[in-house]
């Protein structure tokens, strides 16, 4: 990435830099705790005559592994956002309901909801920063408002979106690799450049790490929680499109209903960022998102109880942070 | 702060007078080294700066000017209004009225990010560094190098690099080390380095001595001296006069939130500077040293005590009515030491013994129930619940040691009284101690350990922090406790503290005892048992 | 508050070293203090009655008291510095549970409450033992929890509730004392939040427990080195907001019947009513009484919509309006007394 003739300081210096980039030292464990659960889940379904689909997985993480990556950006600026679960369904509803099955209407349902999305993010970040509202208390107030405001206006699903849109975004395929997947890594690659490669990214750490700090080093620390809280708003956003897309009409429950909210946090501090701010990586993220579309494979292939597969989340989600607060407390000593 | 009025001997420091006098005064005193003549704008000049906080004003009309090529020393006790000014200079807050000048323009600052633009640079007490991001990365943070719209990492670790070699030639430090694995000097080199880096042509250093050890003090002046060189004008604010008399061309005295003056160092006396700081001639005798007959049994008694990877081979004996000094530099393990005592990070090896009994002390609950006292040395964020009362924090030892559900502390005990022993200066006993000063907050702390009746009371630099008028305060409540029966530990890196007050030193180095010295021993015999180097004892 | 600007003062001080303050001034401080969520339900009440004079805020206090308990229960994990996000959850598994086991016989009612107050005393020691021992942020566990326990009890009774509730489960959600002067009718619910209410009012502000709570939430370091079992105080915290949402679940049971969606929302409308009570997440500051009139705050907010006519949806909006606004407020009123 750096340019070429630069004499590096150290030989391999900018091969180190970008694997460190890849894999912070920080997620190590997820990556780990990823491939003990891929393995026992090969050898679960492997005695019922299945393997692991890798990409039916992929596909069933595209949903929350796009919010969990906008999630990623607001957590790392110590922040968080509960309000996305109702932002996916505002995206997915109005953008069903705007385009009503028109191929034509396709730019405007997705411009309408993309300026709704950045209005929402805008919002949060603003009263976050300016009205210094604890950032919990403000984006769970924005859930609320934003849920008022859908249910007013619909109570069932409301218009579709074309077939067109739906084959482009979510059952479309290009060189043989399916859309969704291709999506889910689209975003997560550009937030993982986001955070290692621009100075937004590097602010957001940075106000994570200690606001005063970033503050007295000249960052402008309020614009850069507005600019995470805009783009984990967006992230929502999309995540809503690519729903309505696999189900062609959109509808208010479906974001709370599939608890979006508090999933993509789970799947974020699974992957190893710390929720407190300032440490741990967007690779991570897509880690602690197919953990937990791992375990829902492997209940639904083996046809165990359904409800037990909450257990398991509670449980894994539980243990992994455990683990994590393990070994900090033990590099601490 | 609390030192009843007094009959001022100076003219100078009395805060009503008009500030201009005060100048043409200090300019007189001057003399021949500050002609300001023509053409000799100042670098920077702040002019009737006047600052409040919610009515309170902390600073009131401050003149303050810096040369190029100049160190500016800035001299005043906590409180009178040192870092708010320099917080104004560096755009963390706005002035309430006044002028700032750099190169005779006028500049105002909304952001520090503008004091930043214009080459002022500040390396403040609390080191600024976030501890999980690369020293590249903190150096240039806020102001990454681009290529397109990305970040240059390649051309921002080498120019770190560069910066660094500049600042400390020999130094071993990376560009892509993690902050966290640094040491808290190599920290500071980052902290300079980064400074250096705006291009800076003013430079404000606030207390930057506080965690080094006289070598790194020495390689840091060289530094300072090569940067005045250069031709930066360089803003020192330290407590410790003897650095000032060494680095500094002039001295700012501020008082009350005011400029008492400006002086000329050469010329001038420690003795005058303290009394111009402090508004009286500071004559701190220490409280007489406990008699042989004052000291009682063994209270407490550590054989060969351990922590892993910390402490080894400690053997300490503290009697009632004794007072021990710890002594020794930043990471010794003076504060491991206390930590280990009081059960914070626990011996692993060796024996502790209370008042001849064997004990073990696992966690600050055991060690709190074998009556030990620990005043630490940060004491917001350890020794006190700022959201609270004073008689809340008075009492919440005593209701630590106390049944859950019981609605009074397990002794009757009146707070009155507790207060009063410790001569506590505050609005009410409703009154949240975050409104405190520091002095008043190191009192209520020991109120705490009063009400328990701490018979073993560690103190981790009791007057940190505290103005120069209520340390004595602090050092009479310690000789005074320990004249009633209590056994004291007291660690302290202020070297006429720890002679002034202790009845015998103990010296650390490495995590081991090095050395016992008598009451009566000399600043450089302490530095010499430190640092195990006879040079440095020479030069200190 | 005048205590910053009182500091100079003092400073220049004299003889007197520390004086209390009379009661009547600090009568007024705490009034000061707690005032503003007092004055709004007073004026959301007013407005209900304007709109609605016959409209029986008895009623509104039973329907009320579930919510209220809760935030009771939430405010000392609030205080302690954590927060409880499986109450709601919890309320669910409780009716669940309790239908399951007491299956239409009347018999069993003693039984079924002893085991869900066991219930509660699991899930909340579990909450209090993973977050301190642990460390896993409260947030974390608590998440956790609550999918254990949607988890759990969806396995237990097959995803809908099976059995029903008997009369005499039912009474303390229900009934009421009849008969009584003035009021006509006393719900048995009342009766319950007011025990509630004074027991915890007492247990935060009167007792050695209680002092320790409050230091363990502005300062857990401090504390701990002052002897405080930190651990022990938090877990408490989260073991009474677990009883406190078995007896909300218990009072739901009785007057909203069996389903599970019984619980649904209500960790974040306990959170929400502590907030705009004056708690503060984080820690150190909050108080039985208001949070408990920022519940009702929101009981009646719910009602004056619903006697304005205004869609169910809109509880959703004004309920988000009114949590920021309340802690907007609450922040500046902070930052301007620092």
């Amino acid at each position: 990435m750096t340019a070429p003739g630069v004499p590096a300081p150290r030989p391999f210096a900018r091969l180190e830099r970008t694997a460190r980039g890849l894999l912070s030292a920080n997620a190590a464990p997820v990556f780990v705790v990823l491939i003990v659960i891929y393995a026992v889940a090969s050898l679960m379904l492997s005695r019922t005559g299945q393997g692991i689909d890798v990409s039916s997985v992929l596909v069933r993480s595209v949903g929350l592994g796009i919010v969990a990556a906008g999630q990623t950006l607001v957590i790392l600026a110590g922040s968080i956002d509960l309000s996305v679960a109702f932002l996916i369904s505002v995206s997915a509803t109005y953008a069903s309901f705007i385009m009503q099955g028109d191929p034509t209407k396709q730019v405007l349902g997705v411009g309408v909801v993309v300026v709704i999305g950045l209005l929402v993010g805008l919002v949060n970040g603003l009263v976050i920063t300016k009205l210094h509202v604890n950032a919990f208390i403000a984006t769970l107030g924005m859930g609320f408002i934003l849920s008022g405001v859908l249910n007013a206006s619909f109570n069932d699903f409301a218009g579709a979106v074309p077939p067109e849109f739906q084959d482009a975004v979510a059952y479309g395929s290009i060189g043989g690799v399916a859309t969704p997947i291709l999506l889910l890594l689209l975003v997560f690659t550009l937030v993982w450049v986001l955070l290692r490669f621009t100075p937004l990214g590097h602010h957001i750490y940075a106000v994570g790490g200690s606001a005063e700090t970033a503050r007295l080093s000249g960052v402008r620390s309020d614009r850069t929680v507005i600019a995470a809280h805009v783009l984990c708003s967006l992230a929502a956003v999309i995540a809503g499109l690519f729903i309505v897309a696999r189900i062609r009409a959109g509808a208010p429950w479906i974001g709370p209903d599939s608890h979006y909210d508090l999933e993509s946090i789970a799947a974020v501090v699974v992957g190893g960022t710390a929720l407190s701010g300032g440490r741990g990586g967007v690779w991570g993220t897509l880690a602690g998102v197919v953990i937990l579309a791992i375990l829902d494979s492997i209940f639904n292939s083996l046809q165990l109880n359904e409800f037990l597969q909450n257990v398991a989340r509670g449980v894994i989600i539980i243990g992994a942070v455990g683990i994590y607060a393990y070994r900090e407390r033990r590099v601490l000593r | 702060m609390q030192s009843p009025p007094m009959a001022d001997p100076l003219p100078a420091s009395s805060g009503a007078s008009p500030p201009a006098p005060a100048t043409s005064e200090a300019e007189a005193a001057a003399g021949p080294a500050a002609p300001p003549g023509p053409g000799a704008e100042p670098l920077l000049r702040m002019q009737g700066i006047s600052k409040s906080f919610f009515g309170v004003p902390v600073l009131q009309d401050v003149d303050f000017d810096l040369r190029r090529g100049e160190v500016h020393a800035v001299l005043g006790e906590n409180g009178a209004g040192k870092s708010t000014l320099m917080k104004i200079l560096s755009g963390a807050y706005h002035p309430d009225a006044g002028t700032i000048q750099l190169d005779g323009v006028q500049v105002t600052f909304g952001h520090p990010r503008d004091a930043q633009r214009t080459g002022i640079s500040i390396i403040y007490q609390e080191f600024n560094l976030l501890p999980e991001r690369t020293v590249a990365q903190n150096i240039f943070l806020g102001r990454e190098p681009l290529r397109g719209p990305l970040v240059d990492e390649g051309a921002m670790e080498r120019d770190t690099a560069a910066l660094i070699a500049q600042v400390d030639p020999k130094g071993v430090i990376r560009p892509d080390q993690l902050v966290k694995r640094l040491s808290l000097a190599q920290q500071q080199t980052v902290e300079i380095a980064k400074a250096l880096s705006f291009d800076a042509r003013v430079l404000v250093m606030d207390e930057p001595t506080a965690a080094l050890s006289p070598h790194e003090v020495a390689a840091l002046f060289e530094r300072v001296r090569f940067l005045r060189k250069q031709g930066l004008g360089i803003i020192y604010i330290s407590h410790r006069l003897r650095e000032i008399f060494e680095l500094a061309q002039r001295v700012t005295v501020l008082k009350d939130g005011r400029r008492v003056t400006t002086l000329d160092v050469e010329g001038s006396t420690t003795g005058q500077l303290v009394r111009l700081m402090v508004g009286r001639e500071l004559e701190h005798y220490f409280p007489a040293h406990a008699t042989p007959a004052e000291l009682g049994d063994v209270r407490l008694r550590v054989r060969d005590g351990s922590v892993t990877n910390r402490l080894t081979g400690i053997d300490l004996e503290v009697r009632a009515g004794e007072i021990v000094g710890i002594g020794g530099l930043a990471g010794s393990g003076r504060t491991g030491l206390a930590q280990a005592l009081f059960g914070v990070r626990p011996f692993n090896g060796g024996s502790v013994e209370v008042d001849g009994k064997p004990v073990r002390i696992g966690g600050p609950r055991t060690a709190v129930r074998r009556s030990m006292g620990f005043l630490t040395e940060d004491r917001k964020a350890e020794g006190l619940v700022l959201t609270l009362s004073v008689q809340d924090n008075s009492l919440l030892a005593l209701r630590g040691l106390g049944r859950l559900l019981r609605g009074r502390p397990p002794v009757p005990i009146s707070v009155h009284d507790l207060v009063r022993g410790v001569d506590l200066r505050a609005a009410s006993l409703e009154q949240e101690v975050r409104y405190l000063s520091g002095g008043n907050q190191q009192k209520v702390v020991l109120a705490k350990w009063l009400a328990v009746r701490s018979r073993v009371l560690i103190f981790d630099e009791p007057t940190r922090g505290i103005d120069v008028g209520a340390k004595a305060g602090i050092h009479e409540l310690m000789r005074e406790l320990a004249r009633q029966g209590a056994a004291i530990l007291m660690i302290s890196s202020e070297l006429p503290e720890l002679i002034g007050m202790s009845d015998r030193i103990v010296v650390m180095r490495n995590g081991s005892i090095a050395g016992e010295l008598p009451a009566s021993a000399t600043e450089a015999q302490v530095m010499f048992v430190a640092t195990g180097e006879k040079e440095t004892a020479a030069a200190a | 508050m005048s205590a910053a600007a009182s500091e100079p003062a003092m400073a220049a001080g004299s003889a007197p070293t520390v004086v209390d303050l009379p009661v009547r001034e600090r009568l007024w401080r705490s009034l000061r203090s707690a005032g503003p969520i007092f004055l709004v339900l007073a004026a959301l009440i007013v407005a209900i009655y304007a709109k609605q004079p016959h409209y029986n805020f008895v009623s509104m206090l039973k329907s009320g008291a579930p919510l209220a308990i809760l935030a009771a229960g939430q405010l000392f994990v609030i205080v302690s510095g954590e927060v409880d996000l499986s109450v709601g959850s919890l309320i669910t598994v409780t009716v669940s549970l309790a239908a399951s086991i007491i299956k239409g016989d009347p018999g069993l009612m003693l039984a079924t409450m002893g085991i869900l107050v066991l219930l509660g005393l699991g899930v909340g020691l579990i909450n209090g033992v993973v977050t301190t021992r642990l460390g896993v942020p409260s947030f974390v566990t608590t998440l956790g929890m609550l999918l254990i326990l949607v988890g759990a009890i969806g396995y237990i009774t097959g995803g809908s509730p099976i059995g029903n509730l008997t009369d005499n489960f039912r009474v303390f959600g229900r009934e009421s004392f009849n008969g009584v002067p003035i009021i006509g009718q006393l719900p048995f619910s009342v009766v319950i939040l007011a025990v509630v209410a004074g027991l915890t009012w007492w247990l935060m502000h009167r007792t050695n427990y209680g002092r320790q709570l409050f230091a363990v939430g502005g300062n857990a370091r401090a504390a701990e080195l002052a002897g405080v079992n930190v651990a022990v105080v938090r877990t408490i915290a989260f073991v009474l907001s677990a009883l406190a949402a078995v007896l909300a679940g218990i009072l739901l049971g009785g007057f909203a019947g069996v389903s599970a969606q019984v619980g649904k929302g209500f960790e974040f409308q306990a959170i929400t009513a502590v907030v705009i009570g004056g708690g503060v997440l984080g820690g150190g500051r909050g108080s039985v009484a208001t949070a408990i009139a920022g519940a009702l705050t929101l009981q009646a907010l719910f009602v004056l919509l619903n006697v304005l006519g205004q869609p169910q949806p809109i509880r959703d909006t004004v309920q988000g309006l009114i949590v920021i606004g309340a802690v907007a407020y609450a922040s500046y009123r902070l930052r301007r007394s620092r």
